[in-house]
């Protein structure tokens, strides 16, 4: 077996190992995080593996599924998807951790709970690396299944109607896909070939633009419901609201990132001429996305719902960076899925420590929370900067390269997406201002301030955030090598500048 | 025009003792990441760590000064590379630091009156039980003020220019239970993020026509760039330097940013952050050389600005906001210095650096008479105090003929140099600048004569007294600055103008007149409006509560010329109704659109309503569901 099948192999087998443990609570969370751990391990060897100089896809296996379908299980790694599951694999353990007592009232069982999590886990790995494109189906409809009842069992008082809300969404959105991937297979067979579902056969198919097109409306359709992208974004808000915090964060800052993913790594190189021919579509959509999320989020009061549609203004950039077809655009999207997915955890998790304490998701019901709880104010603030992309922090670098890389192909579109830079700010410090400052009010006094157990939590994550955001290189070094081969699929070159390229060396003031 | 300006120099690699280069900044970070996240351990000490950090920065800045006075002229542009920070395609950007007769200047100023200001503030932040924390925000500032000024690309620039903005708002907002404070904290950033949009716009155009955007890629070749992309990267850079050095018409925070302590007012407010925009401009300069209608705005908006803020500071009754009234309004003199050309950027720069001596002096006075009255600001409750604060009087009179020119005060020469340039473009323009000395006349004389002058207006229970000599010895010495300073910067080590000459251009401004003429006019000009401060403040009682039946320029004045009103009226109530109509379509439209849909569907809806009864059968029996159409997914794909 490669390692990348055992990657996917090990939170799936501590998904079984955990579910059997059943009433020994301590014990689960320690093998849960265990195979965590391990996977972490393990996607930190595939890290290391990795050639910069090398293919685009490496480490690949294959493994005969359906022969005569031409399915297989195949797994590969490239640059877009190694970010991705470094991205899982870190967080994943988090997620488990400070999540870890979200089971403990109304006799819901824990170790059920946390093999659920890790069976999410090993389909979102697989997800990641699959290169065969029922595999990746298969797969992306499978994982709705264990967020299913994470949402629907261990959520809030409503949470069978966002559950159901939230599968017959992105159901819907993966029947279409399945048309689109049949159609797919079909188009494989021209020539007299066999079918096949292998990514690597099916880049660069000769497929006749119209056929393109409904191909690329049936992906993109569950793409564009999973990311979310407005207008199919309702059911975000009502998943995470009622979802607990910490698989709140998972669903957003990580799951939701296999939409996007998708249309970077499977959209684009498939359906080239459709790409190009229809991004303007989608980065209309994407436009509306950032402005929409943005304003809604000012107008919430739910804090939970808050996080939902700034969440929706950021995958609004994420899609815009995908479609603008540059390089800067694509790097800085991956990158921004990544940083995304830290900060979106981050802020959930604190915005959960909050409800918990106060008894209320409204932030009507908090305010001067600084004076007793400097500490918890202070990672809230670190995280409002790093929603807000302070540079400095690793979103800053995401979202200026998407912007950036915006610029010099549709600078309509970037000039009206960098109105996000202001409506971020009003949105986090606004609720900063709401919740944490001001003269203390009753209900305020005592409010405890984060414990170490907590710290623990949020201290990686605000680390991670901080080092990327003045060291990114090496992780862009990575996307670039996905994003790279990614957009010649596509035919696109980035549009060489006014005056021509820069002379050599001057870049910078070094010799 | 283009001709007189400074050919690019080609800055030299960093060696020697310039290879310490990036210490400068290494020792406010390390202060602030300490003091940040030292805890409690650090209480006792926190203060001596952050003054001794920026001290260190300060000797540091003058070993290089003295190596780079060492250096010829055209030697004295010293890059030191540090990283490759973002490299994508054909985006890249190195971090590095660039050490020029520019940078230089700030990095002294930043570092010395900051570290007066440090030591200041060890007294004045004495018993407030988060100074731990206060320090660590001032090495954070200072760090990023270090940084955007010694950045060698645009896009690090702009972290720098963040940084500060970040400062900026946890100082604004460090006395959080107060919401007056957090709400000018918040407003600070916001009002400055709209000026970063136009910021980071800028930058994607270089990036859009140069294809980078380091000084050495964009700066010599600017002239290769059409007029319309020029003007339209300086107009951006404008918007920025407007949000940051609160001109027209983004210059509303800056008043209620008072809300913050007063060393931070001193420091953030009036020496250095809020300058950040005329450093920006000057250092940009071949991009408005080659944007006459960028550089015209940039005039227009310091002229107009420098009225604005001058009219404003003379009805407030708020000593910290009558100097942040002054701070607009000497900020628009340098604004409008620096978009005349290579004849105002030396002034620009020049006026920049007395007015950090003179403001801050003012500012920190301001400070020692809230110590001494209880931390009131309200000059109607002040009134003879220059006997109880004796040394805090005269320093801050020191700083008061500076600022408005008192003849050879550091003021006189810096604001009359820039009057003059002024009058070189026009007399429109000048007639401003001038007509601006007169109103500064006028409003600091009254500030100073409702302060120390007069009868004691004080509440029954203050008891002034002056301040500890932590506090006093930085008067001291920021009050012989803007005594002298002007003198020393004009003449000692070959004077600013030859000095900056290299990297800025300058050019001498030609008037018809001589300059002693002009000179006269000004001094005549700000007599006046002296003369007329003295009349109605010095010769009739001040009353202690401020009269209601002014006239309507007054009134208009109080409300610093209806700035908020415009910005409630035009951003804020729309946008507020926006967002509410917003939420509400997304909730009875989209979702109600999705929802009714489904209900069609299936009668999906009504099984919705079931599955809220809560039965676990009914959602095993939906998943169930689910699960069947996964099943039939695959079984189609056995199909073709």
């Amino acid at each position: 077996m490669n390692l990348l099948t055992i990657l996917v192999a090990l939170p799936a087998v501590g998904a079984l190992v955990v579910v059997s443990l059943r009433d020994r609570d301590r014990l689960a969370v320690q093998v849960a995080l265990g195979f965590c751990g391990l996977a972490l391990v393990a996607s930190l060897v595939v890290a290391g593996r990795f050639a910069l100089g090398g293919a685009q896809y490496q480490q690949s296996e294959t493994l005969e599924w359906v022969p005569q379908f031409g399915v297989s299980w195949a797994l590969s790694v490239d640059g877009i998807a190694l970010a991705l599951v470094l991205l899982t694999t870190l967080v994943t353990p988090i997620v488990v951790w400070a999540g870890r007592d979200d089971a403990s009232s109304g006799g819901r069982s824990r170790s059920g709970m946390l093999g659920w999590l890790l069976l999410l886990e090993a389909m979102l790995l697989g997800a990641f690396l699959a290169v065969d494109v029922l595999l990746f189906y298969v797969l992306f409809e499978a994982m709705l299944v264990p967020m299913y009842f994470l949402i629907g069992v261990y959520g809030g008082p409503r949470r069978q109607y966002a559950a159901v809300k939230f599968l017959l969404y992105n159901l819907f959105g993966g029947l279409v896909m399945l048309a689109a991937v049949i159609g797919l297979y079909v188009q494989s067979m021209q020539g007299g070939r066999a079918g096949t579902f292998a990514l690597p056969a099916l880049v660069g198919l000769d497929i006749p633009y119209a056929t393109q097109v409904w191909l690329f409306i049936g992906f993109m359709l569950a793409f564009a419901i999973k990311a979310p992208l407005w207008p199919f974004h309702t059911w975000l808000p009502d998943a995470v609201s009622e979802a607990t915090p910490a698989q709140a964060g998972y669903l957003s800052g990580v799951m939701d990132k296999v939409g996007t993913f998708g249309m970077l790594h499977l959209v684009l190189p498939l359906f080239p001429d459709a790409s190009r021919e229809l991004a303007p579509v989608v980065i209309v959509l994407a436009v509306v996305s950032i402005l929409y999320g943005a304003l809604l989020a000012i107008g919430q009061s739910d804090l939970r719902r808050f996080v939902g549609y700034t969440s929706i203004s950021h995958f609004g950039l994420i899609v815009l960076g995908i479609f603008v077809l540059t390089s800067q655009g694509g790097s800085g999207s991956t990158f921004y899925m990544v940083n995304h997915g830290l900060t979106t955890v981050l802020l959930f998790l604190v915005v959960g420590w909050m409800i918990a304490r106060r008894g209320s998701a409204r932030w009507q019901d908090f305010g001067g929370v600084q004076r007793p709880a400097p500490l918890l104010a202070g990672v809230f603030l670190f995280t409002s900067m790093a929603m807000l992309s302070l540079p400095g922090l690793s979103t800053f670098v995401s979202e200026f390269l998407v912007l950036v890389g915006t610029f010099t192909r549709y600078l309509p579109a970037a000039v009206i997406a960098t109105l996000a830079i202001v409506l971020s700010a009003v949105y986090m410090l606004l609720l900063y201002q709401r919740t944490m400052t001001g003269p203390v009010p009753e209900h305020s006094v005592g409010f405890l301030d984060l414990r170490g157990r907590e710290m623990v939590v949020a201290a990686p994550l605000i680390a991670l955030v901080l080092a990327l955001g003045i060291y990114p290189q090496p992780v862009l070094d990575v996307i670039n090598h996905g994003v790279g081969p990614t957009l010649q699929q596509v035919g696109v070159t980035d549009p060489a500048p006014v005056l021509g390229p820069a002379a050599a060396g001057a870049e910078g003031n070094a010799p | 025009m283009i001709l007189s300006a400074a050919e690019p120099v080609q800055a030299a690699a960093a060696s020697g003792v310039f290879s310490m280069m990036w210490l400068l900044l290494a020792f406010p970070v390390v202060g602030a990441a300490v003091l940040l996240l030292g805890g409690r351990r650090a209480d006792r000490w926190a203060h001596l760590l952050g003054c001794v950090t920026v001290l260190c920065s300060f000797a540091l800045a003058a070993v290089l000064f003295f190596a780079m006075l060492g250096r010829g002229d055209d030697d004295r542009s010293i890059a030191q590379h540090l990283f490759t920070w973002i490299s994508v395609g054909g985006f890249r950007v190195q971090a590095g630091l660039l050490l020029d007769q520019l940078s230089m200047s700030f990095v002294l100023l930043i570092t010395g009156v900051g570290g007066l200001i440090h030591v200041y503030s060890m007294g004045y932040m004495e018993h407030d039980e988060r100074r731990r924390r206060f320090f660590g925000y001032l090495n954070l500032f200072v760090a990023a003020m270090l940084l955007l000024v010694l950045a060698n690309d645009f896009l690090v620039v702009y972290v720098g220019w963040e940084g500060v903005g970040l400062a900026s708002y946890l100082l604004i907002g460090f006395w959080q239970h107060k919401p007056t404070a957090a709400v000018a904290a918040k407003k600070a950033f916001v009002v400055n993020r709209v000026g970063d949009m136009g910021m980071s716009l800028a930058v994607m155009s270089m990036f859009f026509v140069f294809g980078a955007t380091s000084f050495a890629a964009v700066l010599p070749r600017a002239a290769e760039a059409s007029e319309g992309w020029l003007t339209t990267i300086g107009l951006l850079l404008l918007l920025g330097a407007c949000a940051k050095s609160a001109q027209l018409p983004l210059q509303s925070w800056l008043l209620d940013a008072m809300e913050g302590p007063t060393p931070v007012s001193a420091l953030i407010h009036a020496a250095t952050m809020v300058t950040a925009g005329v450093y920006l401009v000057v250092r940009s300069a071949p991009i408005f050389e080659g944007a006459p209608v960028a550089a015209t705005a940039v005039v227009v908006v310091g002229a107009v600005t420098l009225l604005f803020g001058a009219i404003i500071g003379c009805a407030k009754d708020d000593i910290k906001r009558v100097l942040a009234a002054s701070t607009i309004s000497q900020i628009g003199y340098m604004m409008l210095a620096a978009g005349l050309g290579p004849t105002g950027y030396v002034f620009a720069i020049f006026h920049l650096l007395t007015h950090g001596f003179f403001k801050a002096d003012m500012f920190l006075g301001a400070g020692s008479v809230m110590h001494a009255m209880d931390d009131e600001v309200d000059m109607r409750v002040f009134g003879g105090l220059r006997s109880r604060l004796s040394l805090t009087f005269l320093t801050f009179m020191a700083g008061y003929l500076a600022i408005i020119g008192f003849p050879f005060t550091s003021g006189f020469y810096s604001k009359d140099s820039i009057i003059e340039a002024a009058f070189g473009r026009g007399w429109l323009v000048g007639l401003a600048a001038l007509v601006g000395a007169g109103v500064t006349g006028f409003y600091m004389t009254r500030l100073v004569l409702m302060t120390f002058f007069g009868r004691p207006r004080w509440r029954e229970d203050a008891q002034p007294h002056e301040s500890p000599r932590i506090m006093t010895g930085p008067l001291v010495a920021l009050g012989a600055l803007s005594l002298v300073g002007g003198f020393m910067l004009l003449h000692l080590f070959g004077g600013i103008k030859a000095w900056l000459e290299p990297v800025t251009g300058f050019q001498e401004t030609e008037l018809g007149v001589p300059t002693i003429v002009l000179q006269l006019v000004t001094l005549a000009t700000v007599a006046v409006g002296a003369a007329i401060g003295y009349l109605l403040y010095s010769r009739r009682d001040v009353p202690a509560v401020a009269p209601t039946r002014v006239s309507l320029a007054t009134r208009a004045a109080r409300r610093d010329l209806y700035g908020d009103a415009v910005n409630e009226a035009v951003f804020m109530r729309p946008g507020q109704y926006l967002t509410r109509s917003l939420v509400y379509v997304d909730n009875r439209g989209i979702d109600g659109a999705v929802n009714g849909t489904a209900a069609l569907f299936g009668g999906a809806s009504a099984r919705l309503r079931r599955l809220q009864t809560g039965f676990v059968r009914s959602y095993a029996l939906t998943m169930t569901g689910g699960a069947v159409l996964v099943v039939l997914a695959v079984l189609l794909v056995r199909l073709p």
